[in-house]
Order: structure tokens, then C-alpha cells, then sequence
């Protein structure tokens, strides 16, 4: 698969991956493509872009917000795909769709992978899509090449976990805790013993998300996940700080991987 | 004693509709719920328990009352309205949070979470953790909890935590998400009780299995008053819980109609209401865990909805309710606000009964029809809760100028 390969390859020279979220018009377009610049000036490894959902369940209060914030002023999903393709167009970086299963079903489940692999998406993240409730939406990502990323938790067994393996594909999301996104989690010895399993027994590229604050929790994942993913602190930080306090931030995460871009 | 309940589906799904569609964390809350709820259907000795319980603390069984007045106005079919409302807590919800509560303790769990409309599931809930020593937490919307405050403030005294929610619409669909959040957080000694037969496996066929006391208590007191099953049988239509416990043991006999009235708000044409079947406006999709007919646009993001009734005001259908009506065995209308007024008014000058708004739409869907019947006829409406709470509402839309005038001095008061 076209992003396990990317992946392998970036891995060789970083200790760990970065993987960047943005919700998309959230909190406007020009915004969106500004900061996705500034992840590729960076050294981010991969773009996650949310499409927004009235009822992101897996979201916590600050994406909850946005998600809502964006629809309110009437974007639909096909100006989000457009988004999506300009940007898969201008920068040479693995771009993956987020989004809630509703909205890939409405959508039509194989046409939705279809235009995915047209605007040059590597993949998608659907958090409401269980492993045995939208297999169709998991094997027909698998036979077009597309990545359809499956999530495991501290809560999955071996047995699961193979399942997880064997259905999803690209990498495997490892959701280190409970409860939604956008709160701290905490990377002690028995989260960082989950991941190490999970890669162990899934023997995938494991990336790493939910509660990640800074370059600490980035330091701390080194040697355990593949990948570590930044979402709502990355939304806050363009809150309060603006592109610049962006760039700031993005610097400090690099020097994880010794300053190598 | 083993319960049958195979006419509810298989494996969680009803038709099309059903299904867990939550994200992985929660996988392994739904299936422990599940098994759960699967030994409990194997053992008789739970549902006797359970109906213990029910007659000890909530009064059942509630009586089967004949509405003369309304019959002889009429002069048609004899009406009979199934009392819900003489629950403890005042409707129907009581029955399933009391079955929840005795799953809860099987499980261990000592903290309960909840969503709530009108504030009936809140309130019922909140007596539930009250009586069994579980701390409460209940999610309303905020626009709910201005207009249900009574309730809140039960819900206070009772000792639960009332969390307005203000995101998305503010109103029942969004205090689901955010109690699905919060379960997805703290399911290791949190149980969601989930007050209607919505949301993921095995939430609609567990609700659906303590409703059933309804209907079970329905048959029996037809028998003995009527010698027969009634013609008709009609229930209001939000979620689908009380519908679902008024028509579960009926499914299988063809005879009985069964008429689920949803709310028909402003009318059809104004596009504010919460008519998901009736007014064929929903489609298919997946939201809050599950699949079933949601009122959404045609990205798939959930429209907003109105009814003068909070409690039936809800985007999405009980999925067995979505099967049933797909295959002609409940067939579902819609009552508009104004309907829903004038058939309050007629209630409770001709019976001397308070019924809930939601109840209501259900009196209104049997009004508009009952010209079809014949004086023969037996038809039961189930009355799911009592109007007590709504006295806001109703008053504002009878526009009664001595509670207008209480209501201001009363708030007079307070602002001084």
C-alpha cells in the first residue's frame, strides 16, 4: 500500500512521525491553507483533514465547537473535498480525511473512496466506523489502494487487535486513553507497555493520538509509536498565538527528531 | 422463565436499521451491556425482581382507565387510555431506568449517566440513583432545561448533577452525544442509561424489553374488561420507547392496528417539526451509535427539529420502530402543535386527565380518525406521562392571561 511505503521510508531518518490535524474552514479556508503550509515547512509527515460532522461523537468540547462553528456557516462536504484537492495538488505530503461515518454513507460509501483516491488522498480516519458494522467501507478502501486506518485502544485484546490488523488499513490509531479528544493524556510506563503491544501484535505503523500537549509527549512516544498525532492542541495554539506561535510550536516538536526536517 | 423477544431482530439489527456504530473505546462497554442483557433475558428470576420492584415503588400495574366522556363526545369507538402517567415520576421512563438500575448493579457500576428531553427520563433517573446510591449525572440540552425547569430542579433536589449542553442544536440529540462522551470516558464504573429504544446495541431492544411491561399489563386488563384485544392501539412517537412498550406484545396479532403519532410541530410545509416518518422527510443514515431514519440534509449533518413538546423533539427514530414502519405493521402519523392544543383541551374538560404534550399527540392522531371507527370498536391510547410539567407551555399557547399575570408577578417578586 502506496502510504505504508511513504511511511516506512520517512521513518528511516526521524525517530518518530508527526502527523497534524485541521478541521477544514475551520476557522476559514485561508487559515486552513496557511497552517497546512506551515506543517509542510516543518517537517509534518502527514496531514489529517477533518470534514465536519453535526454529531462528532468522538470529539471533545473544542472540536465539538468548531465542527459546528464550520456548518453553521453552510460549507458542504463537496466545497471540503475541493479544499482537500487544491491542497493535495500544491503540497507534496500524505493527506488523510477525517471525518464521521454519516457523512461518507450519505456520501455513497464507495463513491466517497473513489473521489478520495481522484483528489489524491492516501487515506481516511472514520472513528464511527466500526470494524464489523461498515466492512464494506474497509474492503473496498483495501482493494482501491486507499488507506482505511483502523483505531485500537487499551481495551483491545490480542484478539481484537488481529481483527483490527486484518480489517483496517496504512497504520493503526492508538487512542492511548478513554473518553474523546482534546484533553492531557498522560504517557506513563503502562500507555507506552499498550503501544508497544499493539505494534508487537499487529506489526503496523502505530500512531498515537488523543491528549498530545507538546514536544515532551512527543519525546516521551519515541520508541513506542511510530507516529504521534497533534489535533486540538494545534487549534488552540492557532487560537491564541496565531501562524507564527504555530511555526514556534512546530519548531519545538522537531527538535525531538534532533532538528531534522 | 426464558423471554421471547425474537420478533425484535437479530444481532442488534432490525431490518436495516440498528447496529453499534460507536468508536472502538466504547466497544467494549456495548458488548459487556450486552451480555448482560442477554443473561438477564435467560433468567426469570431478573424480571420478576424487576416487576417486584415496579409494583413496590412505582405503583403498578397502571390502570387501563375507560375514557367515557370522550367516548360518548365522540359516539364512536370506546376508548380506553393505558395510565402511564400514575407512575411514580409521573410517565413511563420510570420502568426502564428501574430495570437499568438493577443491570447496573449487576455489573457493578456505581455512577449513571443519562440524556433527557422533557426532563422525564432526567427526573426518572435521578429517582433511580436516589433510591439504589448511585451518583447521577444527567445531560439536557440547554434549550430544554429553559423550557422543562420543573424538572431540573426535581432533578437537583433528587441529587443528580444537571449538565445543560449547549452545543449543536442544544436540545435531546445533543445531550446523547455528550452523554456518549462522557460513558466513552468513564465506562470502567459508568452506566448510560439511555431513556429511549435508540441508540447502539442493545440499547432499543433493552428498552424495548422493559417498556414491555405495558403491553403485557395492556393485554391482561383488555381481557378482563373487553373480553378481546383492542382495534386500534395509538402512542406518541419520539424516540420510540413508550410506542415500542404500548405495542411489543401486540406485534403478533395481525388484528390490532397499531398507530404511532410523531410530532407534526408547525405543520409539514414549514419544515419545523419533528416528523421523521409520517411526514417522509428522513433518510437512512448513521448518528449517536446506530442506524436508523434521521432528518438530515443531503451531506448527512442531522437538521434541526421542533416540536411544542420537548420530549418528542428528536432527529432520529427507535431503528425497530424504522423496520416496523418500512413493513407496514406500525403505521405512523403526525400531529401538529395546534392539533395537539386543541385535543389537550378536549382531555381534560371531557376526562378530568392532565396529559404530557407528548401523550397528547398521541390523543390528537386518534381525534382526527376516530370518525373511522365504529362503536364496536376498542381503542387504547397509551398516556405516557401526565402534563404537570408542561404547564408553561400550555398556558403560553392557550394564552391564558391569569397565568401570564402569575407568572409575572411571580417573577416581579424575584427581581426585586
Amino acid at each position: 500500500m502506496q502510504i505504508e511505503k511513504m511511511l516506512e521510508d520517512a521513518k528511516k531518518t526521524k525517530k518518530i512521525l508527526l502527523m497534524t490535524h485541521q478541521i477544514i474552514g475551520y476557522p476559514d479556508f485561508e487559515t486552513n491553507e496557511k497552517a497546512i503550509e506551515c506543517f509542510c515547512q516543518n517537517g509534518v509527515d502527514l496531514i489529517e483533514l477533518q470534514i465536519p460532522f453535526s454529531d462528532p461523537i468522538a470529539d471533545g468540547p473544542v472540536f465539538t465547537k468548531s465542527n459546528q462553528t464550520v456548518l453553521e456557516k453552510g460549507i458542504k462536504v463537496n466545497e471540503c473535498l475541493h479544499f482537500v484537492e487544491k491542497m493535495t495538488r500544491k503540497y507534496p505530503i500524505p493527506f488523510l480525511i477525517m471525518t464521521y461515518y454519516n457523512i461518507v454513507y450519505q456520501y455513497g460509501v464507495e463513491k466517497f473512496i473513489d473521489r478520495c483516491k481522484e483528489i489524491g488522498v492516501q487515506g481516511t480516519i472514520v472513528p464511527d466506523a466500526p470494524l464489523d458494522e461498515a466492512r464494506s467501507y474497509y474492503d473496498y478502501s483495501r482493494e482501491q489502494g486507499l488507506a482505511a486506518v483502523s483505531i485500537a485502544t487499551p481495551y483491545s485484546d490480542e484478539e481484537r487487535l488481529q481483527v483490527i490488523a486484518a480489517v483496517g488499513s496504512g497504520f493503526i490509531y492508538y487512542v492511548p486513553r478513554k473518553g474523546v479528544t482534546g484533553s492531557k493524556t498522560s504517557f506513563a510506563s503502562e500507555v507506552l507497555g499498550g503501544i508497544r503491544k499493539a505494534k508487537e501484535v499487529t506489526g503496523k505503523m502505530i500512531a498515537v493520538g488523543f491528549g498530545i500537549q507538546g514536544a515532551d509527549d512527543v519525546a516521551n512516544l519515541v520508541g513506542a509509536a511510530d507516529i504521534a498525532i497533534i489535533g486540538s492542541k494545534i487549534q488552540q495554539v492557532i487560537e491564541a498565538e496565531g501562524l507564527n506561535g504555530l511555526d514556534r510550536f512546530l519548531l519545538s516538536i522537531a527538535r525531538v527528531n534532533g532538528g531534522s526536517q | 422463565m426464558k423471554q421471547q423477544i425474537n420478533y425484535l431482530g437479530q444481532n442488534g439489527y432490525f431490518g436495516a436499521y440498528g447496529g453499534r456504530f460507536v468508536p472502538e473505546i466504547l466497544i467494549p462497554a456495548v458488548d459487556e451491556l450486552n451480555q448482560a442483557f442477554q443473561e438477564i433475558l435467560q433468567d426469570g428470576e431478573f424480571f420478576k425482581q424487576y416487576y417486584d420492584l415496579l409494583m413496590d415503588f412505582s405503583g403498578r400495574p397502571t390502570p387501563l382507565t375507560y375514557a367515557a366522556g370522550l367516548s360518548e363526545y365522540f359516539g364512536k369507538a370506546k376508548i380506553f387510555i393505558k395510565r402511564e402517567d400514575l407512575n411514580h415520576s409521573g410517565a413511563h421512563k420510570v420502568n426502564n431506568v428501574l430495570g437499568q438500575g438493577l443491570l447496573m448493579k449487576k455489573l457493578g457500576k456505581t455512577r449513571v449517566i443519562a440524556e433527557t428531553g422533557a426532563g422525564q427520563h432526567g427526573v426518572a433517573t435521578a429517582i433511580m440513583a436516589a433510591k439504589m446510591g448511585f451518583k447521577a449525572t444527567i445531560y439536557m440540552g440547554a434549550e430544554d432545561a429553559e423550557r422543562q425547569y420543573a424538572n431540573v430542579f426535581w432533578m437537583k433536589q433528587l441529587g443528580a448533577e444537571v449538565v445543560p449542553v449547549t452545543s449543536g442544536t442544544a436540545t435531546l440529540k445533543d445531550a446523547i452525544n455528550e452523554a456518549l462522551r462522557d460513558w466513552a470516558g468513564n465506562f470502567d464504573n459508568t452506566h448510560y442509561a439511555l431513556g429511549t429504544a435508540c441508540g447502539p446495541r442493545p440499547f432499543p431492544e433493552m428498552v424495548t424489553y422493559f417498556q414491555s411491561v405495558i403491553s403485557k399489563e395492556m393485554k391482561k386488563q383488555l381481557k378482563e374488561l373487553c373480553g378481546k384485544y383492542p382495534d386500534r392501539i395509538y402512542s406518541c412517537l419520539g424516540g420510540g420507547s413508550n410506542a415500542m412498550g404500548a405495542f411489543v406484545e401486540f406485534l403478533q396479532e395481525p388484528e390490532v392496528e397499531l398507530i404511532a403519532v410523531e410530532a407534526g410541530g408547525k405543520g409539514e410545509a414549514s419544515g419545523k417539526h419533528a416528523s421523521r416518518i409520517a411526514y417522509d422527510k428522513a433518510k437512512a443514515g448513521v448518528s449517536q451509535g446506530y442506524k436508523t431514519l434521521f432528518l438530515q440534509d443531503e451531506d448527512g449533518q442531522m437538521l434541526d427539529t421542533w416540536s411544542i413538546s420537548a420530549g418528542l423533539d428528536y432527529v432520529g427514530v427507535s431503528p425497530i420502530l424504522a423496520h416496523l414502519a418500512d413493513t407496514g405493521r406500525v403505521r405512523v402519523e403526525a400531529a401538529t402543535d395546534a392539533e395537539v392544543i386543541d385535543a389537550f383541551q378536549l382531555i381534560i374538560s371531557k376526562e378530568g386527565l392532565i396529559p404530557a404534550l407528548e401523550s397528547t399527540h398521541a390523543f390528537a392522531g386518534l381525534f382526527r380518525e376516530i370518525a373511522d371507527t365504529k362503536p364496536d370498536d376498542i381503542v387504547v391510547v397509551n398516556m405516557s406521562g401526565r402534563g404537570d410539567k408542561d404547564i408553561f407551555n400550555i398556558g403560553e399557547a392557550l394564552q391564558d392571561e391569569g397565568w401570564k399575570t402569575f407568572v409575572k408577578e411571580r417573577g416581579k417578586r424575584y427581581a426585586d
